[in-house]
Order: structure tokens, then sequence, then C-alpha cells
């Protein structure tokens, strides 16, 4: 199979041809990619590295965007209270809240789905043990599991040692709240296809159950799994931001999205709005665009919508 | 039908209209500000917002009056009767609020506590050699020679009940770094103008008009009911003020001064606050806690001292920081102080250049990293301040690792002596310059009771000897010669990196009326509601 067929097999499908259709999730794939592509080149498109202390002039502090009286070509959107770049630490923010999100998801979807074949294919005590826990899971909401989980490290670690590891303490809790629904999802599908032929045929000429549970049955999951998880991508980037919105998130050092709003809220009643609100846009179009392609993905993925 | 329901809405009203006017006869006057309180324990930590929370119920024998003037307070009078010894005549008819009456043998009884190991008042009352009850009515203190400002030193020390102590076995004071509950730190019971009704630590405390107060007839009019909320959001703080969920704000954010003094129904008061923001060095150990350079320490050197305090640019902290709500500093004592003079509080020049070669010149040309430890609710934009010295610092090479707490553990950190470098503020109730030596410049002894907040190490014995003295010295012009000195000794020396002198700027609706006290400590009785 050529290159040109997948494509021309893309082309004709009826997902490419939803996708055309729709110019609201054009422009959201559009305004995806390029925030992953910003992400991934800030340190080379950023005016300024707004983690270089050295760099930073206080008396620089609080400059308006550049169209506003006393503002500077400079910094496009102005400088905060400590004479960052509004627009550099935008770019490395959703560089921060982006990679958060996208460990996140990944770590859930793999614990989910490992633990979701394993339900489905070991049954017994293992899948009401492993479905148990999920449902407990389900009942607690994903912030306040992420909060604990954030709570113990900060009681455990030391502040400076919490501070290096921050990130990955968000990526565990939050990763660590979502994983029930991909596990109930590859369950689901695993109990549907482990008893057709083409699994019982696998047995029989004798493929490992490992095998048929990743190669054979995995597969049929992957659809519902993508769905859930670019809609949880979203969830997780608010999370995020609602962590280090309540200053429980990522330190003022190496802020996230969440971070940049949080030092930004103190500003906003003495009309210094630039440092609170490009941030909040740039959050509110990052998790807008990603769930419109979640919905999407959803709807088209539906063979009983179309 | 009609005129039946009319009735009844007229009758709900006017039930509405009775609860209104109920709620408005009884004044509670709710108030905000970063932090809470410590402790109610009133020996147990000597901190601003700690003495600010407690004065309402527990008085000195002399308190202070809107301008910081001594006025009586458990005393009527005071006099020196020997070189050695004050004699205090007690205020008759003194009831604390359970009904006991006040004695003599409560003041002995609170000056021993505040004399315990666990007190951090020690340093106030160290030239105490005795406190005796003559009569009910009459004490006097002795101390280790003649001691002239004694009477400023006695606002701070708090009195309370003896029997009430023995009581409930708080006989001392809690030790607060040990993180120790006792009665005391939830309950308080005091001759003061109000008693504790409630106190839920860092939510609320609610404190009730003392029907027994003795100063009942000099202040008629002050607020029947105290609410305080710690609100730690600066945001938060504001918008409740602005929404009239509370009257008054001892600390709103400085950026957003003038949006409240352009908000109808709000107004502020202004001044010079007798407290100094600076920097302090870990100069004393041979080897610094938290920093990557082995084997020696290098704030023992003062070219690195020096470079650090030549670093910083105070004006651009006060412009973008502090919103000119500062004074840059060269002492760690304000205007206002016994001692402090304009020459004194030159600060040298900021000089990014002359600090490198410091810095060279010491033997880190590349710089090292240390940990700054910084509180984030005790002072005006405190951690904004350690930010922004952070990038200041970076300019010379020196990383620093910000560390930014609550002051409930920022204040425990530095008691136990586990800091390098710490930004603190200093107060002094006392209006003397000798409370700034006593407590923060002399080598710290536990037995002497002096230097117990020196976390620095620093140790001069020409200064150590010119604090005892000018304790003891009653000849004003050998007295003032001697703090000069040691000013001087201080500046060279430079264990502390000043910073500025603090301006304060209270908040509130333009229903309550208070004076502002330059010590930023609220006393509500001085208040008023509309």
């Amino acid at each position: 199979m050529s290159d040109t067929g997948t494509l021309a097999r893309l082309r004709d499908s009826d997902m490419w041809w939803s996708f055309r259709r729709s110019p609201l999730v054009v422009a959201a794939s559009v305004v995806t990619l390029i925030y992953f592509v910003a992400a991934v080149l800030a340190p080379w498109i950023a005016p300024f590295d707004p983690f270089d202390v050295k760099a930073l002039n206080l008396m620089d502090a609080f400059t308006p965007p550049a169209w506003a009286e006393g503002g500077s070509a400079k910094h496009l959107l102005g400088t905060d209270n400590q004479g960052r770049d509004v627009l550099s630490a935008i770019l490395y923010g959703s560089r921060v809240s982006l990679m958060i999100g996208l460990a996140a998801i990944l770590l859930s979807v793999t614990t989910g789905v490992l633990l979701g074949l394993l339900a489905g294919f070991r049954g017994g005590w293992v899948e009401a043990i492993i479905m148990r826990l999920a449902d407990i899971q389900l009942t607690v909401p994903a912030i306040l599991i992420a909060l604990t989980l954030d709570g113990v490290t900060r009681v455990v670690l030391p502040k400076n040692v919490h501070d290096s590891v921050a990130i990955w303490v968000l990526v565990f809790s939050i990763g660590f709240a979502y994983w029930p629904q991909f596990a109930r999802v590859t369950r689901a599908t695993t109990l549907a296809e482990k008893n057709k032929d083409y699994v019982n045929a696998a047995r029989i000429i004798g493929v490992p159950g490992a095998r048929i549970a990743l190669q054979h049955v995995l597969p049929n999951a992957w659809g519902p799994v993508l769905v859930i998880a670019t809609i949880e991508l979203a969830l997780a980037i608010i999370a995020e931001a609602s962590l280090s919105y309540l200053g429980v998130g990522m330190p003022a050092t190496q802020p996230s999205l969440g971070t940049l709003i949080r030092i930004g809220n103190a500003f906003l009643f003495s009309g210094e709005w630039w440092i609170v609100i490009f941030p909040v846009v740039a959050l509110v179009i990052l998790s807008l665009s990603v769930n419109l392609l979640g919905d999407w993905l959803r709807d088209a993925l539906n063979p009983r919508l179309r | 039908m009609f005129v039946a329901r009319m009735a009844v809405i007229a009758a709900a009203t006017l039930c509405l209209t009775s609860v209104a006017v109920s709620v408005a006869e009884a004044k509670t006057l709710r108030w905000a500000s970063q932090g809470d309180a410590l402790t109610m324990d009133p020996h147990s930590q000597n901190e601003g917002p700690t003495t600010a929370m407690n004065q309402h119920v527990y008085e000195g024998l002399i308190s202070r009056d809107p301008k910081l003037a001594k006025v009586p307070g458990l005393a009527l009078t005071w006099k020196p009767i020997a070189p050695d010894t004050w004699e205090f005549k007690l205020r008759p008819d003194v009831k604390f609020s359970d009904g006991t009456p006040f004695t003599a043998d409560d003041v002995v009884f609170s000056y021993t506590r505040a004399l315990a190991p666990t007190s951090d008042f020690r340093s106030y009352i160290s030239s105490i050699k005795d406190v005796k009850a003559l009569d009910p009515l009459t004490v006097h203190i002795v101390t280790n020679g003649p001691n002239p400002i004694l009477p400023d030193y006695t606002t701070s020390i708090l009195i309370m009940s003896k029997a009430w102590s023995e009581k409930h076995n708080v006989t001392k004071p809690q030790s607060f770094k040990d993180k120790e509950e006792t009665y005391a730190v939830r309950n308080a019971m005091g001759t003061g103008p109000y008693t504790l009704k409630q106190r839920d630590p860092d939510v609320r405390t609610v404190m009730a008009k003392n029907p027994t107060y003795w100063g009942a007839k000099d202040f008629p009019a002050y607020p029947d009911e105290l609410v305080y909320t710690p609100i730690k959001e600066p945001a938060t703080r504001v918008a409740a003020l602005i929404s009239g969920q509370v009257d008054f704000v001892l600390d709103a954010p400085l950026q957003d001064i003038a949006r409240i003094k352009q908000t109808p129904g709000l107004k502020t008061e202004e001044t010079a606050q007798v407290r100094s923001i600076f920097l302090g060095l870990d100069m004393g150990s041979a080897e610094l806690k938290y920093s990557d350079v082995k084997g020696k320490n290098p704030f023992a050197d003062k070219r690195v001292r020096q470079a650090m305090y030549q670093a910083i640019d105070v004006n651009a902290i006060k412009a973008k920081v502090m919103r000119n709500f500062s004074a840059p500093a060269g002492l760690i004592t304000s205007p206002g102080v016994h001692g402090h003079t304009p020459q004194l509080d030159q600060r040298l020049k900021y000089d990014v250049a002359a600090a490198k070669k410091l810095m060279t010149e010491a033997g880190y040309p590349n710089g090292f990293s240390v940990s700054l430890d910084c509180p984030n609710d005790r002072y005006n934009n405190d951690e904004q301040i350690c930010q922004a010295v952070t990038g200041m610092l970076a300019q010379i090479g020196i990383k620093v690792d910000l560390q930014a707490r609550s002051k409930t553990l920022h204040f425990p950190k530095l008691q136990k002596k586990d800091s390098s470098l710490f930004l603190l503020g200093w107060g002094v109730p006392t209006l003397d310059s000798h409370y700034v030596f006593t407590f923060l410049y002399q080598t710290s002894d536990a037995a002497k009771k002096v230097g117990s907040w020196n976390y620095t190490g620093y140790s001069n014995a020409k200064l150590d000897e010119l604090a005892d003295g000018m304790l003891k010295e009653v000849d004003q012009a050998k007295r003032d010669k001697m703090i000069a000195d040691a000013w001087a000794l201080a500046v060279a020396d430079m264990p502390y990196l000043p910073l500025h002198h603090q301006l304060i700027v209270w908040s509130m609706s333009d229903k309550v009326t208070m004076p502002i006290f330059a010590n930023d400590s609220p006393n509500f009785k001085y208040g008023k509601m509309k």
C-alpha cells in the first residue's frame, strides 16, 4: 500500500468529507496546529526568554501593549509585573500547558487502556476490582484528585525539590484522574470482541493472550479512545490551568497559562488588564479549538450520527 | 385576596426593616488583611499582626494612642523611684472579662511569663531583675542598673490573668516553633475592650465588646463587634472592600490604592510606617546551608554583602513594585525612631559595575547560587520585592532560588536558623533604636535574652557593649552618642541589606472613622462606625 494510496483513500473517506464540510472544524484544527507549532518552536520564535531573570529589567514592568498609550513596539502585548514580555510568556506558557496536557493524557490512555484490556479479558475478580476502582474514581471529581495528590507531594517533598518536579506532579495527578474513561471504553470493546471468530481463530493457532489483546482486539478500541483522548486533552489543559491558578500548579518561575492568569489577576483592578487578559484569551482559544476537534471526531466516528 | 396579600407583604417588609434596624444597631466592623495572627497567646510571637489582634483582648501597663504617644493603660502613673526601680501605680476597679479583679499579682505573673524561655518578648524586658507587687495596686520593676526606656518596653508586654492561666494550665507561653498547641492559643481572656468570641485560625476571628471594660467612659463609641477575615489574595481583598463585604482593609495592594480612592463610599488613610524592609544574610555560619559554595561562606566576606547591596536598584522597586509607597532606606530603622538620622539613612549608590568588581575581588567572578526565603503574606508586596531582588542579583551572577512561603512557615524557618538569605521587616514598638540593636544586631544569646531575632550570626563585641550601655545610660547626650556609634558600626558591617521604609495605606468604607497608627497596628477602640 503506497502513501498516495493512503492519501487517496483519506480524500475519499467520510471523515474527510465531514471535515471539509465544517469551516469551524477546519478553523479549529488550524488553530490547534498553530498552537502546537508555536509551542514546539517557542524558544526560537518568542521575542524574549521569560525564564532568563538576568535579561529582565524591572523598569520595563507594566508596559502596556504596543498599540495602547505608553506601549512600546518591543513588547507587542506589553509586559508583566517583573518586566517579562507577555507574548513570550504566553508562548512559553502554552508550551508548558500543552506539554502537561499531552503527557497527562498519554499517561491516562496507557493506564486506562491496559487496565481495560486486562479487565475485559480476565473477567472475574480482576475485572470486578478494576472496574469498581474505576467507579470509585469516577465519583471523585478530577480536580479534587489532582489537588489531593499535589497537596500530598507538597508536604512530602521540600519546596525547592517540589518546584523542580512540579510539572511531573501535575502530569501524574491529572493523568491519574482521567484513566477510568479509557478503561471503560476499552473493556466494553474487549467484551464485544473477545468471543468473535477471528479472536477464537487466533487463540486456536496458539497466539499468546497478550498479543491477541494488543494486536487483534485493541485496534477496535482506538476510535473511541482517540475521541475521548481529544476531549480529555481540553479538560486536562483546563485542569492544569485551574491548579496553577489556585497556586498549586506550576511555580511563577516556569509559568503555564494558569500561572500567568494567577499573576495577572492581582493587577486587574489597577487597570493593567493586559497581564491577565491575553493569557486568558490564549487559554480559551486553545481549549475551545481542541474541544471542537474532539466533538467533531466523536460525530464523525459515530456511524449512527451520519 | 389582594388586600390580604398586600398585608402579608407589608408585614414581611416590616419584619425585614426591624431586622435591618437591629443589625444596624449592633455595629459590626468587618476587617481584613492578608494573613492571620499567628497565635492568641500574647507572649508567644513578637509579630506585628499578632500583637495587633491580641491588643484588643489584652492590654499592657502602658498603651499607645494613635500618635504612638504613651498613655495610661492598666497603669495610671509610672515613675522611677530609684536608679534601678520603676514604680507603676495600677488602675483601680479593673476587671478581667470573666469578672475577676485585676491586681498587681497578675502583673507579676505576666512579666514572669514573658520572661519564660518560650516567650518571644524576652529581649524587651531582658534588663528586668525583679517584678514585685507591693500592694494590689502598686508594682515595682527592678532592673539590672538604670533603664530609662523601660516604660517604652512595657507597652508591648500584655497582661494576662494569673487565675485564668493557672486554671487552663497556660502559665508558660506556647512554643511556636515547635507547633505547640495550648489553651491560650485559641482562647483569650484579658482586660481589653473586646472579648474573644470565636477563633478559627486563618478563617475568622470574632470579638465582642467587653461589657466590663474600664474604658467604656473614655471610649463610648467603638464598634460592638469585630469580625476579622484573613484574605490572602490581594485582588479578592480589594473586591471584598469594594463590594461592601468588609469595612476595613489593612493592606490593600498598593497598585489598587488609586482605584479605591476613586470608588465612592471608600476612603484611605496614609502615613509613613515605623517599619523597614531589608534582607538578612547568614554571615556567621561556616558554610551556607542553601548554596553551591561549599567549605566557606561567601556572605562572611563584606565585599560580597556590599556587592549585593549595590546591585539592588531600590528605586526601581519603589517605582514598579511599591508604586511609590516606600522610601528607600540606608538604615533598617525608620524616621520617627529615636536615633534615626537622615545622614545615617543614606544608601550606598546603586552601581552594578562596582558590584561586579567587588564580586570578582571576593573571588566569585561567576557568582554562586543561594536560596532566598521570603514571606508572601506579611509585608506590602513582599513576594514581588523578592522577585525583583532575584532579577537584580542575577545581574552580578548570584543565582537566587526564591522560596516564597506563608509567614506561618517563614518565621519558624528563621527561628530555627534554617535560612541563608531572608527578607524581614522590622517595626519598632518602643520607638527607640535600642530595640533594633537588642533584637537584630546583638550577638544571639539566649541566656542574656538578647539577639533573639539575629539570624545572621553577626557578632560585634563593640556593638554589643554599646547596646548594653544604651539600655542603662541615663545621660541623654551620652546615650545619643552611643546610639550613633552603634548605627555607624551596623551600617559599616552590613549584616543586613536595607531596602526601604514602608508607607502604609489603610482603606475603609466611609462609614468607618479610624485614625491611622504609624505602627500599622489598628486599635479599634479608637474607631467608630456610622
